[in-house]
């Protein structure tokens, strides 16, 4: 991966998935090693957000490298009209790596086929959020022992969530069963069924989750937004459905783990925290040691890593 | 079917050396021209639209005189006119025929679908793969990984 940009999850192989893992794995146990301490990233954020923002910089500052960048586009010169192309030309004369997010779906692409320098696609508009994708399979692979065979529950908003698209289409390259649940509303693309269907793997789609739970490893909690209905009234009658409640986990595998890409909103009840099978917290952490994998091996460095 | 050829020939005049696209659908004849850039191009064109046609009822025909297309840039025209055929002039003969085909990529000429694509913000030419499907043709953006589905191409 050595120089390459990450833009989208179609960018990498299963082998490369394992490599990133793999590596990650060495940083869990020993996050802070000086693997990194002539190198300069820069993240870019073009829209705020915090938790994506904090989390690569930890990563980064964690390998002794240096950060530069800004956290908001409103202070920088881009509010001024300055084009994209050119922020990024400027910004890869100062640093050796890329981490941007920004508010245009492709705009990742196209900063990483002008800029020099690799760039790490940390959100693009609706599109592609490839990091969270790899924290997320982190967590799978973590939390079951392995990425194959895996029954999968994704739950609630399955139309917009793009974290559960790339999810789905990361995991179409191993042995899943996906189970999908959703208001009729909201109901997974076809496009991204299409993928499951062209690698012969099952769905099966349900709009109640409590028949569902016994089955599955891992339950994949979303937020439903009110503003992705026509009907106000409609998201009333529905949202109840999605929430997951401690007492619903008591016929749960013993395996079984639930995640959420956070900040959750009330789809998860606190009650829920408690329970030995709540990982989501950990899974946010998880995204550090994936970041720190990413960086290492783009900047070609993981033979310095200690494991 | 000899004499149908003839008149046409007659409403358009034959060309010595350069390319014919032939059979274009009439509704298309302008986004051909407009795909080849040929309002920009100083060669003589003549166009001729509304022609009978045994094939299609009515058909558009456009002659270039002196110019050679790559057939990637030929190729995009079959998005607007599936059935258009490419022919080859020189020396008043045909020196080559063939259907147009689809091409894998479309580039520049085409209008991602997305409105929060990057390529409709930032002055970007767009890059699509083609994906040819049971259930129609669709473009795959490079950037922003959205579908636009045949009935929804617009030319940039
Ligand atoms: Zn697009």
């Amino acid at each position: 991966m050595k120089n390459k940009s990450l833009i989208s999850i179609h960018d990498i192989t299963r082998e490369q998935y394992d490599e990133v893992l793999d590596l990650a794995e060495k940083f869990e146990k020993n996050p802070k090693q000086d693997v990194l301490n002539k190198w300069v990233v820069a993240t870019l954020f073009f829209e705020p957000s915090t938790r994506t923002r904090l989390s690569f910089e930890s990563a980064a500052n964690q390998l002794g490298a240096r950060v530069i960048g800004f956290a908001d586009a409103s202070t920088s010169s881009v509010k001024k009209g300055e084009t994209l192309k050119d922020t990024i030309l400027t910004v890869s004369n100062y640093s050796d790596i890329i981490v941007m997010r920004h508010p245009k779906e492709g705009s990742a692409r196209y900063a990483s086929e002008v800029s020099p320098v690799p760039v790490i696609n940390a959100g693009d508009g609706a599109n592609q959020h490839p990091t969270q994708c790899l924290l997320d399979l982190y967590s799978i692979r973590k939390t079951q022992k392995k990425l194959d065979g895996i029954n999968i529950a994704f739950v609630g908003d399955l139309k917009y969530g793009r974290t559960v698209h790339s999810l789905v289409q990361a995991l179409t390259n191993y042995k899943t069963t996906f189970h999908l649940i959703s208001p009729e509303e909201l109901k997974l693309p076809s496009s991204v069924k299409q993928y499951i269907k062209d690698a012969n793997l099952e769905y099966h789609q349900y709009t109640e989750m409590d028949e569902v739970i016994p089955k599955v490893d891992i339950l994949y909690m979303t937020r439903i937004q009110q503003e992705r209905f026509a009907d106000p009234l409609e998201y009333e009658r529905v949202k109840g459905a999605y929430i997951l409640r401690d007492s619903m986990l008591a016929e749960a595998k013993k395996n079984l783990r639930v995640l959420h890409p956070l900040p959750r909103v009330n789809e998860i009840t606190e009650d829920v925290d408690d329970n030995p099978k709540a990982y989501y917290f950990q899974q946010a952490q998880n995204g550090v040691y994936v970041r720190q994998a990413l960086l290492t091996l783009i900047l070609g460095e993981e033979k310095k890593v200690k494991s | 079917m000899a004499k149908q050829e003839k008149r046409t020939e007659l409403k358009v005049t034959a060309i010595e050396n350069g390319t014919v696209i032939d059979h274009i659908p009439p509704q298309s004849v302008f986004q051909v021209i407009n795909i080849l850039g040929l309002s920009r191009v100083k060669n003589q064109i003549m166009v001729g639209t509304n022609l009978d046609s045994q094939k299609l009822g009515k058909k558009g025909i456009i002659k270039v005189s002196k110019k050679y297309f790559e057939s990637e840039e030929i190729n995009k025209i079959a998005l607007v006119a599936p059935s258009a055929t490419l022919i080859v002039i020189k020396d008043f003969t045909v020196v080559y025929k063939a259907k147009v085909e689809i091409p894998q990529h479309i580039t520049k000429i085409v209008k991602c679908i997305n409105p929060n694509c990057i390529t409709n913000h930032e002055d970007i030419p767009t890059n699509f793969t083609v994906i040819e499907r049971e259930d129609g043709l669709r473009l795959h953006c490079n950037y922003c990984e959205k579908y636009t589905k045949k009935e929804n191409i617009h030319f940039v």
